[in-house]
């Protein structure tokens, strides 16, 4: 275990070998990260079949430390969006998102989170999470399969492997600002577009918006 | 059943109701027309004396040609036998029809449904509010006239996105902030979201239960929401729950999370492209939804698949059927707090059948297998032995240690035996189907009530049990995996070798104007599909008849007077996939 860790420039005695490691804080940190992230059980659609069944005995997400799904995000660290995002649950995963707390990454899981999908034409879909929250590790498929979601896994511990306490967000002065929650109003809106939409609205009857 | 005697002495409808009810003319369709103001006497009259006492559909067709829009009701007679059509027509621009909860509870979310996406009006409906968008959401979807943000063209295929090699997104076309439809008077400070205030405060004002400790000790009723992102629920699906001390009061279920719009996107696509949107309905059965689809076209093209491709669907059929009960006992289990070790035994099984269904489509889940008239490509070598290992050695093994560990398991019993209990009268009711509705003691099961494909060849029995508890709706399931693995062994046995597809694959099927219902009993319960066709490359109305949804109206009642930690027990029961009940 302490040969991973071991910065290979400073030799270690012989006699402390594997005993003893010297190594970075940054290294045995993000180590420590990498090695327990704890997704957050949270399904959206027919993804998360196929994310229960990376988690089951064949797949066996234990095997990354990343068997512990918790059902709260203030326990979690990853979020899977295993799924179709409509326009009315993105409220809710927004929210979720900002409850988790620092480090959190987010995988968008098949082709509906990463860019809608299939149904990207749909008037209740979110064509992409990325639109809301910002997302970490795209993984293509409808569904992935185990392997896929498994492969996005280990970029994720890539990610995290080359990330430094000195600059990750986290660890900033200020204090990281919350996504605005999306309002269910005669559409989707975003509370960033509101400057927007109160430019135009007046001039955007219905009929006009289509021509 | 005595209903049934009833229905040879009773006169037909048209008899009895000369100038309400006339047959239906149109080329194509079936079933009959009736005057708006005499339905409900209508369907009372089809329910007790022709014994129609089954509604399992409701749906609305919007005729934008015509100015008219039409509501489309199947009825069944739960001792079996074809569908009872009844059709109302009301003018597009103010459609208003009397609502049947009071005569089939069962139309209570369907009739929701069709008020949110083709904004038809049910009087006296006692609850008409949106089901799967939210309330203050603008528009309704269906109606053949309203535009989507990312709204492209009418119909499927689209132009080229990529003419003259240059590549656009649909985004840059119809930016989104552009596209949006906003009520004319809206301003973006005077919006004031429709939260849940309302529905909370619905659910407070319940008057308090009679009996139970709850009154005893005079608590207040508090009002607890589960969900959409909660463990149990099986998905994104919310119930806000009414409760007195521990006990139930009232429970409301909020769906609509996983609103795809599967049915808008259906009616833009060609037919075919509509088969692997189909997979992704209820993801656990991809083929089964196949089958369903497949027999409601080839009703309107008139064409049969060929020998060997029925006994091939019939087995991915039954496949299916077992992996959709194993995987619904153990989450069952899950629920019951017997953490996930049940459902590794049941995911287990289920991933071996799953690389059989990867063998001859090409993916574990999303199969994609059927086409009209037979099926995508023939078994690959040694599927068949792989099939027939399963059913004679393994899956019947896996089955009885199922049994063995769980039937019998005291905790099993005390959580399970008198819980949620649904009385069969409430059963036929409320619309439930498959196991929920043989669990109440009602054998009926499409495959032997109306049969299809080569089911009337089959020897099985039809699973019943009788006391409509999670208990029975638990073994039941283990009885269908039971019956299923005799009709596969039959499946291999007598399998014929041969075409697999009646006349040439084609991209584009010619489809005659006309209207079919296509149903299959899916593991989850009747599965179907109401299509209806103008000649043209894509359907006008592509309606999916869920049996998730359909199945949840019985929420709120099995629910009543339990404590709270059997909600979970019972939503487990029913066995819900929220690609269904939102579609
Ligand atoms: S990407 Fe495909 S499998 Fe995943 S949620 Fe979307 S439709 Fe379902």
């Amino acid at each position: 275990m302490t040969d991973g860790l071991s910065n290979p420039e400073v030799p270690v005695p012989e006699e402390l070998r594997g005993q003893v490691a010297i190594t970075t804080l940054d290294k045995v940190y993000n180590w420590g990260r990498r090695s327990s992230v704890w997704p957050m059980m949270f399904g959206l659609a027919c993804c998360a079949i196929e994310m229960i069944c990376t988690a089951a005995s064949r797949y066996d997400l234990a095997r990354f430390g990343m068997e512990v799904m918790r059902p709260s995000p203030r326990q979690s660290d990853l979020m899977i969006v295993s799924g179709t995002v409509t326009k009315k649950m993105i409220p809710q995963i927004v929210r979720l998102y900002n409850q988790m707390p620092e480090p959190k990454y987010v995988l968008a899981m098949g082709a509906c989170a990463s860019g809608g999908g299939p149904f990207k034409e749909g008037y209740n879909v979110v064509s992409g999470v990325d639109r809301f929250v910002p997302v970490d590790v795209y993984v293509p498929g409808c569904p992935p399969t185990p392997q896929a979601l498994l492969h996005g896994l280990m970029k994720l511990q890539q990610k995290i492997d080359g990330q430094s306490i000195r600059s990750v967000r986290w660890y900033r002065k200020e204090a990281s600002e919350s996504i605005p929650v999306p309002i269910l109003g005669p559409d989707l809106i975003d509370p960033r577009d509101i400057p927007h939409i109160k430019a135009h609205a007046p001039a955007e009857s219905p009929e006009e918006a289509q021509a | 059943m005595s209903e049934q005697e009833q229905s040879t002495v009773a006169e037909p409808l048209e008899v009895h109701f000369p100038q309400a009810v006339t047959p239906d003319e149109r080329k194509g369709y079936q079933g009959y027309v009736v005057a708006t103001e005499a339905l409900p006497e209508v369907a009372t009259y089809a329910r007790d004396e022709l014994g129609y006492d089954y509604l399992s559909s409701v749906t609305g067709v919007d005729y934008l040609p015509e100015g008219k829009t039409e509501v489309v009701y199947h009825a069944y007679r739960t001792a079996g036998g074809p569908a009872l059509v009844l059709k109302v027509q009301v003018p597009r621009e103010d459609p208003v029809v009397p609502s049947l909860v009071g005569i089939y509870p069962s139309a209570d979310f369907q009739e929701r449904e069709a008020w949110d996406l083709l904004g038809i009006r049910f009087s006296g409906h006692p609850n008409l509010k949106r089901i799967l968008m939210w309330e203050g959401f603008h528009g309704h979807p269906l109606r053949k006239d309203y535009q989507e943000v990312y709204f492209e063209a009418e119909n499927k295929p689209f132009k080229n996105r990529w003419p003259e090699g240059k590549v656009y997104r649909v985004e840059e076309k119809a930016p989104l902030k552009k596209n949006v439809q906003y009520p004319p008077d809206f301003t973006a400070e005077g919006w004031v979201p429709e939260g849940d205030a309302a529905l909370y405060a619905g659910m407070g004002q319940v008057v308090a239960a009679e009996g139970g400790n709850g009154r005893a000790l005079n608590t207040d009723q508090i009002v607890v929401n589960l969900g959409p992102q909660h463990p149990s629920t099986h998905g994104v699906f919310r119930l806000v729950v009414t409760l007195e001390g521990e006990t139930i009061v009232d429970l409301e279920p909020v769906m609509g999370y996983l609103h795809r719009n599967h049915e808008k996107i259906g009616e833009r696509n060609t037919f075919l492209m509509n088969m692997p949107y189909t997979d992704r309905l209820d993801y656990i059965c991809a083929m089964g939804n196949n089958f369903g689809y497949s027999l409601a076209v080839e009703k309107l093209m008139g064409i049969t698949p060929p020998e060997r491709a029925e006994y091939i669907r019939v087995m991915m059929a039954e496949l299916t059927r077992i992996v959709n009960h194993l995987w619904a006992i153990g989450f069952l289990l899950n629920d019951l707090g017997a953490y996930f070790t049940p459902a590794l035994y049941a995911i287990e099984e289920r991933e071996l059948v799953l690389d059989v269904f990867e063998a001859v489509s090409g993916s574990r889940m999303m199969c994609n297998y059927f086409r009209f008239g037979g099926v995508a490509r023939d078994l690959p070598e040694g599927v068949l032995d792989v099939v027939r290992e399963l059913v004679h050695e393994r899956l019947p093994r896996k089955v009885d240690e199922l049994d063995t560990y769980l039937t019998h398991n005291e905790i099993i019993r005390a959580r399970c035996v008198g819980v949620g209990v649904l009385p069969p009268e409430d059963a036929i009711a409320y619309g439930m189907a498959g196991p929920v509705l043989r669990a109440s003691g009602v054998p009926y099961d499409v495959r032997r009530a109306d049969p299809y494909s080569i089911y009337d060849r089959l020897d099985f029995d039809v699973a019943v049990r009788y006391n409509g508890d999670v208990y029975d709706r638990y073994i039941i399931r283990l009885d269908e995996i039971r019956q299923s693995l005799r009709i596969l062994e039959q499946v291999l046995r007598d399998i014929p070798e041969g075409e697999v597809q009646t006349g040439k694959p084609q991209y584009q099927v010619r489809v005659p104007a006309g209207e079919a219902y296509g149903r299959v009993e899916n593991p989850k319960g009747e599965l179907g599909f109401y299509v209806v066709s103008n000649g043209k490359p894509n359907p006008w109305r592509y309606h999916v008849r869920a049996p998730s949804f359909i199945n949840l109206t019985a929420m709120g009642e099995m629910c009543k007077g339990q404590k709270v930690a059997d909600v979970v027990a019972i939503l487990g029961s029913i066995d819900i996939v929220l690609g269904e009940v939102d579609r």
